[in-house]
């Protein structure tokens, strides 16, 4: 995978910016505000929220996996294990303590 | 927007009335055309590109796995390069990431988004996966969509639903069906099933009688 330049790493806990503006924005509704942790750095790639719109990319953004408990993101569970896994990028988190 | 069926620009369109995201999509395909930015024959290339793959590729890849932990390893660690092995070209896609079931733990693949799927090895998408309904219970209802595909798994089995948000496409390496140790590498890719390669469903527990 590509060079990472991002914050976090592998374990860190994260919450997804819970903020709306327009755009080419690759992260779902439901997701943001949801806290869950990096499962494993992508590497850095091209920003969509500009390719999309004839721009550049650059600077690139660090892309990660990043897992959260089915329960923390609905509120109930079908079973206790179940996770839902989103593509994240990194201008979309913040570190949680 | 005025629409004829076989118009001025020398090719046919379809006759009977068009949605208006067609008539849209027709539009700017005529527009790219005429202003030179693609021609005719890049459309075709493309069209038969895509009419090229199948999930037969992704079964090839999947019989191999099976039989060759070497083979597994590898497809996890690189997976363009393993399916460079078989002859299968990978390099179209962005990045390619393989996820390895197991009896503890099952992978589903969605695009909440729209509809990014391994196309470069499994051709088109089936068209349940860019229907809402599949984008929206595959997030939070998995374990109902996997039962209505005829998949019951114990709650202490995992489910990781893997949306695809961003540059990475997922493809599912299914479990090994039990009781397949006689079945040949082609045979065994016979079990393989498009839908068990999103996940929705294990592989098919013998091979289905023709």
């Amino acid at each position: 995978m590509n060079f990472a330049t991002g914050t976090f790493k592998p374990g860190d806990k994260v919450r997804v910016r819970d903020e709306d503006r327009p755009g080419h924005i690759r992260t779902p509704y439901y997701i943001r505000g949801k806290t869950g942790w990096v499962e494993r750095v992508y590497g850095d790639f091209r920003n969509p929220e500009s390719l999309a719109f004839g721009g550049d990319g650059l600077p690139k953004r660090t892309l990660y996996l990043v897992a959260f408990n089915q329960a923390d993101v609905w509120g109930s569970v079908q079973a206790r294990r179940d996770k839902v896994l989103v593509d994240i990028y990194d201008h979309w988190l913040e570190p949680v303590t | 927007m005025s629409h004829s069926p076989a118009d001025e620009h020398g090719h046919e369109h379809p006759k009977h009335e068009l949605s208006h995201y067609a008539k849209r999509i027709y539009a700017i395909r005529d527009l790219l055309v005429e202003k030179g930015v693609i021609s005719e024959k890049d459309i075709q290339c493309q069209i038969e590109y895509q009419e090229a793959r199948s999930p037969a590729n992704g079964a090839k890849i999947v019989a191999r796995a099976w039989v060759d932990p070497a083979f597994k390893a590898r497809l996890i660690a690189d997976p363009k390069a393993a399916c460079a092995e078989l002859g299968i070209d990978a390099m179209a896609l962005n990045e390619f990431v393989v996820l390895e079931n197991t009896e503890n733990v099952r992978h589903m693949v969605v695009c909440t988004l729209c509809s990014c799927y391994p196309r470069p090895i499994l051709g088109r998408p089936p068209d349940w996966y860019k229907s809402f309904n599949y984008r929206q219970r595959s997030v939070n209802d998995p374990r109902g969509v996997m039962r209505e595909f005829g998949l019951v798994l114990p709650d202490d089995v995992e489910v990781r639903v893997h949306d695809s948000t961003a540059d990475i496409r997922y493809i599912v390496l299914p479990l090994r069906p039990k009781g397949t140790e006689g079945l040949s590498e082609p045979e065994l890719a016979r079990l393989v099933t498009r839908d068990s390669m999103i996940g929705v469903m294990d592989a098919l527990p013998q091979l289905p009688s023709l």
